[in-house]
């Protein structure tokens, strides 16, 4: 079985996020880029099936400008074993919205035939929580969302997803689109051999239009702001004086 | 000229900043306040140092290493000075001085070293011989055909976990025009040969739960065998091999600094005095100024004295520069960030007050900053007869 990992660069999540001046989104210029730490766990879980005999090869894909090949260079070290670049963009605050990602991510997946779609459940830039869940629409495929364990057993999987009440295990059918999210795995590091090796690994580069994708935006950013300043907090000196403090606030 | 990294470069750069920032800041506070590192702890950072492959990845790989250039090396090096040195000792380099091993010292010391089996320590310095290498006292005389060694080395770094010892013995003395001048000899001895002695060191200020030890040698006896090199070629292996480790220091000042300007810089921009942010105040502003200009100063200098060693380039006097320039860089950028602090930079509250304490010794070992003053000068001057 093929695995397709789609990747996202997006601002590393150490970095503080300043809103630019004229309100239009967030500066990105001289910023640290990663890797969305939910793909980074999909890299992972897709890999842990290759070395458990499941899956036989690891392909990571990534839309968007053409830097974000630094991100497929990493998942390529953390051990995928091709890559797929497509450009989309040039401009580096161009954020291509999840619709545009899944129809390029479909003419990806026709190309590729892959038995299963590993993604982050979304990217913590801006958290649309959208592109599987289009991408398992466009294909007709089933989806397994916010996985935190994930069983593939022939043309099924059982994946234990995380919903708001707790824990709920669902069975799908393969082919099918899962999203991982945060407690699926622990995310290795690039060992040093992997890393000298990444860059002898296979990159092919696409563009949007190859696709046959018009990846202009459709939504309009009316505003970005920054969030608002919390108030200083204060401390209580005992339980009585904490309960009486909430009652106070209209809480309890 | 390219001054931008490639994509390993970067890749490099960010496992190892990860692996610093994951599995050594968490245990930073702890050896600060035991000066000592667990040993469960010491042997988890080297396991997982050796499953990335790190593990003297500044070794050839014909050795079993990662075979790093010295530039790749230095950029693993910057990143690692972001950490506690008593904790990153175990991300392993051995020496490379160890690559002169011959016949069965290979499968002996430097073998095993590059694999972590065993760890190695470095003994040049003695009570009465420290700049002046030369000087030493340590000496060992021919007897049937072994050397009978006695004498004292002091400050060696790590010698509590090593397993083995590369140590520089006077073997005899040349009558010169000069006067007379010691022949040298490296030799190799491993922990718990009779007649040698390892004990605990003084208690220093900078790196603590990185230690120095005192190694006593009485009546040992040294087979040839254990002669690392030439006999009376010490000056040959250290001068092939040692000087490199001196970009050592200055990559891993420049790394801590960085890492200690971000919260100056932080600081700075957060801290209020007089109704608004201290960094908005000229006093504070022009000292972020200096400090990052010193940083990429410093970074550039050592980064390009790498550069030189895998051109092939004579490199010494560029070593000995980013040597003392990273390391008074240091010094200077961790006392500024303690003075923008103000009175919380003194309090272990905050690591400001240990990289302050940690950056003093860089200025002294590995050839202190008027010996490199020293080597930098002589190498303009004397070619000109001055
Ligand atoms: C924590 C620590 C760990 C160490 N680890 C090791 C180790 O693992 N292995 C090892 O072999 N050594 C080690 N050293 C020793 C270190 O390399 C020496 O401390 C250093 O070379 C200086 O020698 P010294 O301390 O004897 O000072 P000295 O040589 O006595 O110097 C005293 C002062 O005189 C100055 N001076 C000396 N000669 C000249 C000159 N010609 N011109 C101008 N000024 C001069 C020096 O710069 C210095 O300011 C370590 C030292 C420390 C502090
Ligand atoms: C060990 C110790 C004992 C002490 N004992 C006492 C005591 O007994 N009683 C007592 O009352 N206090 C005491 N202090 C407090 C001491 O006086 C303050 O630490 C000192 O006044 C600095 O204040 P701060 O630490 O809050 O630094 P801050 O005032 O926050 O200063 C931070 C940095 O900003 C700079 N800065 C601030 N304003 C300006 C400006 N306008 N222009 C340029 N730069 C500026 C400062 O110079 C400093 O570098 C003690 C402090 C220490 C460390």
């Amino acid at each position: 079985m093929k695995v397709l990992v789609p990747v996202k660069r997006v601002i590393d999540y150490n970095v503080k996020v300043r809103v630019k001046a004229d309100g239009s989104g967030v500066d990105l210029a001289n910023v640290k880029m990663s890797m969305n730490p939910f793909d980074e766990i999909a890299v992972e879980e897709a890999i842990r099936l290759k070395e458990a005999g499941k899956a036989d090869e690891v392909v990571a894909v990534s839309i968007g400008v053409k830097q974000a090949q630094e991100t497929l260079r990493t998942a390529l070290a953390m051990g995928a074993d091709r890559a797929i670049l497509v450009v989309a963009a040039d401009d580096v605050h161009t954020d291509i919205e999840p619709l545009a990602v899944a129809k390029i991510l479909k003419g990806v997946v026709d190309e590729e035939q892959p038995g299963l779609v590993l993604c982050g459940k979304q990217a913590i830039d801006n958290d649309m929580n959208a592109t599987g869940q289009m991408l398992s629409a466009l294909m007709g495929w089933s989806q397994a969302t916010f996985a935190s364990e994930v069983d593939i057993d022939g043309d099924s999987a059982t994946v234990t997803r995380e919903v708001d009440g707790g824990l709920q295990t669902i069975k799908v059918k393969m082919p099918a689109v899962v999203t991982v999210d945060l407690r699926l795995n622990e995310p290795r590091y690039a060992s040093l051999p992997n890393i000298m090796k990444a860059k002898k690994k296979p990159l092919d580069e696409k563009t949007a239009a190859d696709y046959g994708v018009d990846a202009s935006p459709r939504l309009e950013i009316v505003k970005t702001t920054e969030p608002e300043a919390r108030a200083a907090g204060i401390k209580v000196g005992s339980v009585d004086e904490l309960v009486e403090k909430l009652k106070e606030a209209g809480v309890v | 000229m390219n001054f931008g990294l490639s994509d390993e470069q970067e890749m490099i750069v960010s496992t190892v900043r990860s692996f610093v920032e994951n599995e050594i800041y968490p245990h930073e506070d702890l050896v600060e306040r035991t000066g000592e590192v667990p040993s469960d702890l010491a042997q988890e950072i080297k396991r997982k140092t050796l499953d990335l492959g790190f593990y003297a990845c500044n070794f050839p790989e014909e050795v079993g290493g990662a075979g790093l250039n010295h530039l790749d090396f230095a950029l693993v090096e910057r990143e690692l000075g972001r950490g506690s040195m008593a904790l990153t000792h175990f991300f392993g380099r051995p020496q490379n001085i160890l690559m002169a091993c011959e016949g069965e010292q290979r499968e002996k010391y430097l073998l095993p070293a590059v694999r972590g089996e065993r760890m190695d320590a470095l003994a040049m310095t003695e009570p009465e011989a420290g700049s002046d290498v030369r000087g030493m006292r340590c000496t060992a005389v021919r007897d049937g055909g072994d050397w009978v060694v006695n004498g004292t080395k002091h400050f060696i770094s790590g010698a509590d976990h090593a397993d083995f010892f590369i140590v520089f013995i006077a073997t005899g003395v040349d009558e010169t025009p000069k006067g007379p001048k010691k022949r040298i000899t490296a030799f190799l001895v491993d922990r718990g040969h009779p007649g040698f002695e390892v004990r605990d060191g003084y208690q220093s200020v900078s790196h603590r739960g990185y230690k120095n030890c005192v190694l006593e040698f009485t009546d040992c006896r040294l087979p040839d065998a254990q002669v690392l090199g030439e006999v009376d070629g010490g000056f040959d292996v250290m001068n092939t091999w040692l000087y490199a480790t001196r970009i050592t220091v200055a990559t891993m000042s420049v790394g801590r600094a960085r890492r200690c300007f971000d919260y100056a810089l932080d600081y700075a921009a957060e801290r209020k005095q007089f109704g608004q942010q201290i960094g908005k105040f000229q006093g504070v502003s022009f000292q972020i100024a200096d400090m990052i200009t010193e940083i990429d100063a410093a970074d550039y200098l050592t980064l390009a004295s790498a550069w030189r060693l895998d051109q092939g380039l004579d490199a010494n006097r560029e070593i000995a520069s980013a040597k003392v320039y990273a390391t008074e860089m240091l010094a200077h950028v961790t006392d500024a960030t303690l003075q923008i602090f103000g009175g919380m930079g003194l309090m272990s509250d905050f690591p400001i007050e240990r990289f302050w304490r940690d950056a003093r010794v860089e200025r002294i070992w590995d050839g202190t900053s008027e010996i490199q003053r020293h080597i930098i000068s002589r190498s303009l001057l004397r070619p000109l007869g001055a």
